[in-house]
């Protein structure tokens, strides 16, 4: 288990560097199809799993100049009523909705990739190049 | 730093409150819905978006993991098995971005995708 969910870290980790898209939208299935948990628990797991990546990517890209720290952070904190509000959301919608819904989130997100491989400078464009 | 005007911190509020309602009830970061917005709403170019809504999600994250905490849904030990190994999994993705083919990765990534999506339907 433990050795699994390691490898899950660094799959997840590649495909996250490589292609520039959140952990989150990985490690949610790998959570919840290899390591057994819940949906709810996946989703509640992953955020903590987010961590370390958001850290240490906001570290990296801030050497860049590519962050303005105090506009990131007061946006983080500004959304503190939402993201509340989205957990106590999905604490009470039927567990088989919250799959469907996260599985949708899935199929919109292969779709944006399918038209990055077609045109990669358009997506780029309109700014889907990262999630 | 520069200094930040009160319209801009409505901007932020509005496009944060959106990041935290998708990240609670995805269990994702919320970038997907930041990076676009503060492209096309505050014109912020690409790199400084991602970069940007990367420090945010720091926030947005922890929040949401507290709180899914509070509900007892928080798997601490798998959180950080999976979470700390995938530092070494970005740096080394991001290594490869440069000596790859992308447009071959992205299609493979879209299908590995439709099939976590059938995979998790089905369980």
């Amino acid at each position: 288990m433990t050795v699994e969910a390691a490898l899950i870290g660094v799959a997840a980790g590649v495909v996250s560097g490589l292609l520039g898209v959140g952990g989150g939208i990985l490690f949610v299935p790998a959570l919840v199809l290899v390591l057994g948990l819940s949906q709810v628990d996946g989703e509640a797991t992953s955020l903590l799993a987010i961590l370390p990546v958001a850290f240490v990517g906001t570290w990296r890209q801030q050497r860049y100049g590519n962050v303005r720290l105090t506009e990131g952070l007061a946006m983080g904190a500004l959304a503190a009523a939402g993201t509340v509000g989205g957990v106590a959301l999905v604490n009470v919608l039927p567990a088989h909705t919250v799959k469907l819904a996260f599985a949708a989130l899935l199929l919109v997100t292969a779709f944006q990739m399918v038209r990055r491989a077609v045109a990669p400078e358009a997506a780029a464009a309109r700014g889907e190049d990262r999630s | 730093m520069p200094r930040v005007t009160r319209a801009r911190w409505l901007e932020l509020l509005a496009i944060g409150t959106a990041a935290g309602l998708f990240s609670g009830l995805f269990g994702v970061g919320g970038g997907t819905v930041m990076v676009p917005l503060l492209v096309l709403w505050i014109g912020y170019d690409e790199r400084t978006a991602t970069g940007t809504s990367l420090a945010a999600i720091i926030v947005i994250s922890a929040v949401g993991a507290i709180t899914q905490g509070f509900y007892g849904n928080l798997h601490v030990d798998d959180g950080l098995l999976v979470g700390i190994p995938a530092i070494g999994g970005v740096l080394l993705g991001t290594w490869l971005q440069q000596r790859v083919p992308m447009r071959v990765i992205s299609g493979l990534f879209a299908l590995l995708l439709t099939g976590l999506a059938v995979d998790l339907v089905v369980s």
